[in-house]
């Protein structure tokens, strides 16, 4: 079974006397272990598919099952429990919390989730060595360069095991060559088995990928395996 | 995540939140902390008010029955009116109702006059003279400090003795012991045999050391031959306080010839009657005392709530963001809430900080302390009103859309 499986997915929003339709009855099928990029001009849906995919929204119609899992019918806190569990998001302008040091940032969603103080502090220190921030640990984010805040915001997104990770454009803050630093270590976290997802409008961002699906108009325009990449994963799921 | 843990959180985020604010947060604390000081005052001088009116009527004793012609309070001026034209109560009724009472341990006639006293060349005006038997000693709070009250022989025999109150003890003889000393009261000489303990004022409204107390037959030869007594009984014990009231009362009614079903012509009063009054004139002052310092708490919470809609405005995409990676609405609620009563907690320490000499200065003159059921109280309504006032900004944030709040700049 698909990791993520949409069935005629619809997204309305209404705006004063006007009905946008950003989704119209979309069919989107995601599986473990995908390298996947979303594509498309401003207008497109992607945001709203985004929003849905990371659980923060709830389709207008369809069906939409993550894990086999029907999220179309959760409430507000069992969606935050969803992606407390289910969901790494990596925004664009990093959203860490100005106030706390990079090691309290990373810990956040464990706290949520209720693990023990003793463990989480050492599960984010872990995962803060992972991504090469180990003496960065207490640093805020205003002491921080842009690639190495993303890398907070990766650290963070990653810290609870998720089943995916999103990224909404995540190097359109940073020069290209932390933007570069950063896809690579998109990569290595591919290549060690995780879900990642891309929503970009950068076809060279988008180029990591190993499949894009290009939007337009709320429909799905193209969805095809990336040129230079193989669909499939060379190394084994660990 | 247990409730704890999100109460640690919340705490937390509270902590760094106010930080950051300190100037906006102390301005918004000082509403709260005027209304604490005020709240946390006037329950001091309802307090004070309240002990000040025990510490004077229990000079009267719990367990005393005042025999007058009058009752203490009446319900009207008719009332009143009726009772002026009551018969005396004469020495004959005393004698025969001391003759026939068995639930008494002590009784005593008593009448009065104003007289000056003076000792060589110092003298009291208008002191209260008393006369009464030896057994006044006996009733209320009325106990000797010094030498001794006079006998049931000095009495009988309308011996020249007297024990005076503490007052005339100090204002006549500031460097002497008063006992044994002569002193002239109106044209008689009168000797000192004892100093009475101090008693202080009753309701502020005279003081009860300010008085001569002689032999009730020393008095009617000395001075005037009273024609209305008081009489006042102590009861044997407490629990007889009731039937003690009634055998009085069916006693005086024969003496007196009421006839069977015509009301009381006197009045039976005791203690229990001043605090019965006290108390629901005490409750009304209470109460409207407290609401109007409550408005002024009032207030203050209404600038807490709006100084935690500012923090909830500010702070959109922070909720933004806790609710992407898996905040709940009850913990954001919860975070929000304990800023709220965290600042109105520091408040209400604060404001108690600003009452307590304030306390003291107003132990001058009532005994009145902030006492450990007011400091509660004070931290426990400063809590409350930062609970009900961050209710509906941390409401607000916790029902967030995160979509919406992360879009917020």
């Amino acid at each position: 079974m698909a990791l993520l499986q949409l069935t005629q997915i619809t997204r309305r929003y209404v705006m004063g006397s006007e009905t946008i339709h950003a989704l119209r009855e979309i069919n989107i099928s995601i599986d473990r272990g995908e390298y996947v990029a979303i594509m498309g001009p401003s207008g497109s849906g992607k945001s709203t598919l985004m929003n849905l995919l990371g659980c923060l929204d709830t389709p207008s119609s369809g069906d939409f099952f993550l894990n086999g899992i029907n999220v179309s019918l959760m409430d507000d806190n069992q969606l935050a429990e969803l992606r407390n569990r289910e969901i790494g998001f990596v925004f664009q302008s990093f959203h860490l919390l100005p106030r706390s040091d990079a090691l309290h940032n990373v810990e956040l969603p464990l706290i949520y989730s209720g693990m023990t103080h003793a463990l989480r502090r050492k599960r984010a220190l872990e995962v803060l060595d992972h991504v090469g921030l180990a003496d960065r640990v207490h640093h805020r984010p205003n002491e921080m360069s842009g690639g190495q805040r993303q890398r907070v915001a990766v650290a963070r997104a990653l810290v609870n095991n998720p089943s995916i990770l999103l990224a909404d454009e995540p190097t359109g803050n940073l020069d290209s060559h932390t933007g570069d630093e950063i896809m690579i270590l998109f990569e290595e976290l591919w290549k060690k088995g995780n879900t990642i997802i891309l929503v970009t409008h950068e076809e060279e961002v988008a180029r990591h990928a190993r499949r894009i699906i290009r939007l337009r108009d709320g429909l799905v325009a193209s969805d095809e395996p990336s040129s230079g990449h193989s669909p499939v994963r060379t190394l084994p799921i660990p | 995540m247990t409730l704890w843990q999100e109460l640690k959180e919340g705490t937390g985020i509270s902590l760094s939140a106010l930080r950051a604010n300190k100037l906006r947060s102390g301005l918004t604390t000082l509403g709260i902390v005027i209304g604490i000081v005020t709240v946390t005052l006037m329950a001091t001088a309802i307090q004070g008010l309240n002990g000040a009116f025990r510490q004077s009527i229990s000079s009267m004793g719990s367990d005393t029955l005042f025999i007058e012609r009058f009752g203490w309070f009446n319900d009207s001026h008719e009332e009143w009116q009726k009772s002026m034209r009551r018969p005396v109560i004469s020495f004959d009724q005393f004698d025969a109702l001391s003759r026939q009472m068995t639930l008494a341990k002590a009784m005593t006639p008593i009448t009065g006059t104003q007289l000056p006293v003076t000792f060589k060349n110092r003298t009291s005006r208008s002191v209260s003279i008393l006369g009464c038997n030896e057994q006044f000693v006996l009733i209320g709070a009325n106990t000797i400090a010094e030498g001794r009250f006079f006998s049931a022989a000095e009495a009988n025999g309308g011996r020249p003795v007297c024990a005076i109150g503490s007052a005339i003890a100090t204002n006549l003889f500031p460097n002497m012991e008063p006992v044994g000393q002569k002193i002239r009261v109106g044209g008689s000489t009168v000797e000192i045999i004892g100093v009475m303990a101090q008693q202080g004022n009753f309701l502020g409204a005279f003081s009860l050391d300010n008085r001569v107390i002689v032999p009730l037959r020393f008095y009617s030869v000395a001075f005037h031959r009273p024609l209305d007594y008081e009489i006042q009984i102590r009861v044997a014990s407490m629990e007889l306080l009731e039937d003690a009231k009634e055998e009085a009362r069916g006693i005086l009614r024969q003496i007196r010839r009421v006839p069977p079903g015509a009301a009381d012509n006197f009045a039976i009063n005791q203690q229990e009657m001043f605090i019965t009054t006290f108390n629901r004139v005490g409750a009304i002052i209470a109460s409207a005392g407290l609401f109007i310092t409550g408005l002024s708490l009032f207030v203050g919470g209404i600038g807490i709530m709006n100084i935690m809609f500012v923090s909830v405005a500010e702070r959109t995409k922070e909720i933004g963001i806790r609710k992407a990676i898996g905040a709940k609405r009850r913990t954001i609620l919860l975070q929000f809430l304990t800023e709220a009563a965290g600042i109105c907690l520091f408040a209400g320490l604060l404001g108690l900080a600003v009452a307590f000499p304030l306390t003291l200065v107003m132990n001058q003159f009532l005994p009145a302390t902030l006492s450990l059921p007011i400091v509660s109280l004070a931290l426990g309504v400063s809590l409350i009103t930062g609970v009900i006032s961050g209710f509906l900004p941390a409401w607000r944030a916790a029902r967030m859309n995160p979509v919406d709040a992360l879009r917020n700049e």
